[in-house]
């Protein structure tokens, strides 16, 4: 089993402004579903969602205000996950609840490094 | 709580202290900046308590969160002016905006917005449906459904409300001494309403059709928190809809039909609500004041009593003789004649209902219908008829058939 990085990437511009109680019970239920479903495979290694604001430092070490408004994709989050290889990462990856949202994406990378190989 | 009803909950009772505390930090006409970060806060909740579980203190997580995206949005406004205003200085308050979230404040903010919200510059449906949206966290599309509308034309109706109020320069001031008795009523009227809706809708979805009763009690309820608006129609309003709310489950068939008062089933009413009733029926009656609130309820208390008593229906047909010199309307007319009907026969009843004006109205047909029906049931049935022609639903149509059988 390798590592995997599945990184989530939200529209912030087109995101439905106004969910109801109803919906935003359904986004959870679905995140819950999605990880739970990794668990019970013991594929799940950690993760976490990530604040919608942030800091950008550039090389000139400006930091300034990110991600920005202007952004289509802005990260929402990351797991890492257990799997065989990036097309068993990538299935796991599909199901990702994100990606019902019109505009948002998610990747999936390979963790190098902490593994020696074989 | 279970799990899976966390978030719907807190939507319930956080939005509308978040939102009203934004409101009240940047000002009224901010609303939809308030609107979009409280929404945004609790579309980060559905997704981070989805990969990390529920926090501890999942209230104070949504106050972190959005006080958080408050600071930051303020911060890149900032910045946006900074590029282009090249002499623009960063402000100094931008860094230490503190959003005071103490109960004190929050209380105070909401406060402030159900008045700001039912003021009387906007039309009253426009009224009831931002307090639905903002006061109690309705989504677009449950207010769309509870007016039997669609969301468009929600968001439109809305949205124009908002804007009226912005250009009216409202603010989240509350009211003076001198304005406050007309702007309290002007209140009351949309919490009546909002009740009105839920109790008499013609949505069949029963189950919002409560919670937009239960919200308007909530709402009234929460008035009398605060010394100014603790007066005696605001009990009497409270005592009114907890009365009314009381038979709610009765008066509902399995298909959404209304069952009439006298084929209730009154084991299913509700004593808790009726005890609350007598309550605050008796502490609107502290002080000698009266208004149509008073009449309705004392109207609705003798409703939950359960014993066919003449003083009942004396009384309650004194109530409506009342209740008819302070405003007149066919129901009102209707239900008089109803109750004349129970003190004084069907002959006089039917005598009075004669000379009220009323030949389009299916109500005024149907109770005809039923006073005739034991005795000319062929003249019951043709009155049943005609009500069947005036009738506006289907489930209207259906009670009124169920009626010619027997």
């Amino acid at each position: 089993m390798e590592e995997y990085l599945i990184l989530m990437r939200l529209d912030i511009l087109t995101k439905e402004a106004q969910p109801s109680p109803e919906q935003l019970q359904v986004y959870m239920l679905q995140y819950q579903e999605w990880i739970n479903g990794i668990m019970a495979e013991k594929k799940f290694k950690s993760g976490t969602a990530l604040s919608t604001e942030g800091r950008v430092i550039q090389s000139d070490f400006i930091i300034t205000d990110g991600p920005y408004v202007e952004t289509k994709e802005s990260l929402a989050g990351f797991i890492i996950i257990y799997a065989k290889d990036f097309d068993d990462a990538a299935k796991i990856a599909k199901k990702c609840p994100i990606l019902m949202g019109a505009g948002n994406s998610v990747e999936v990378r390979k963790v190098i490094g902490i593994h020696k190989e074989d | 709580m279970n799990q899976s009803e966390i978030l719907p909950n807190l939507f319930r009772t956080e939005y509308s202290k978040i939102i009203s505390v934004l409101c009240k930090q940047f000002g009224f006409y901010q609303i939809e900046i308030a609107e979009d970060i409280t929404s945004e806060t609790f579309l980060t909740a559905s997704q981070v308590w989805g990969i990390q579980g529920t926090p501890e203190n999942p209230a104070a997580w949504l106050y972190v969160v959005a006080k958080n995206k408050a600071k930051n949005l303020i911060h890149r406004d900032s910045i946006l002016k900074k590029k282009i205003l090249p002499h623009y200085k960063r402000e100094s308050f931008v860094s230490d905006l503190e959003l005071d979230l103490s109960e004190e404040n929050i209380r105070d903010s909401q406060l402030r917005m159900i008045f700001a919200v039912s003021h009387p510059s906007i039309p009253i449906e426009s009224q009831i449906g931002l307090s639905l949206r903002i006061l109690c966290g309705f989504g677009i599309d449950e207010i769309a459904r509870a007016f039997l509308s669609n969301k468009e034309t929600i968001n439109k109706r809305l949205l124009r409300a908002k804007n009226k109020l912005r250009k009216n320069n409202v603010s989240l001031d509350f009211p003076s001494s001198l304005e406050l008795e007309e702007r309290l009523s002007s209140v009351l009227r949309t919490i009546y309403l909002l009740f009105n809706e839920g109790y008499c809708s013609q949505t069949q979805d029963s189950i919002l059709r409560k919670e937009l009763c239960l919200e308007a009690i909530r709402l009234c309820s929460f008035l009398l928190e605060n010394k100014n608006t603790n007066t005696a129609e605001v009990n009497a309003l409270l005592s009114l809809l907890c009365f009314h709310i009381s038979r709610f489950d009765a008066r509902l068939g399995g298909e959404g039909e209304i069952i009439l008062y006298a084929d209730q089933n009154r084991k299913l009413w509700n004593q808790e609500f009726i005890k609350k009733g007598e309550y605050f029926f008796s502490q609107a009656n502290l002080e000698p004041k009266f208004s149509k609130y008073h009449l309705e309820a004392a109207i609705a208390f003798w409703h939950t009593r359960t014993e066919e008593t003449e003083k009942k229906w004396e009384s309650i047909f004194q109530l409506y003789t009342g209740l008819l010199e302070l405003e007149s309307s066919p129901l009102i007319l209707l239900n008089r004649a109803y109750a004349l009907f129970k003190v004084k026969g069907r002959d006089v009843a039917i005598k009075e209902l004669k000379s009220l004006d009323l030949k389009t109205n299916p109500y005024y047909f149907f109770l005809l219908g039923e006073l005739y029906s034991e005795f000319e049931p062929e003249k019951a049935n043709r009155y049943y008829q005609k009500a069947i022609e005036f009738a506006n639903t289907e489930l209207d149509k259906l009670v009124i058939r169920r009626r010619m059988k027997c």
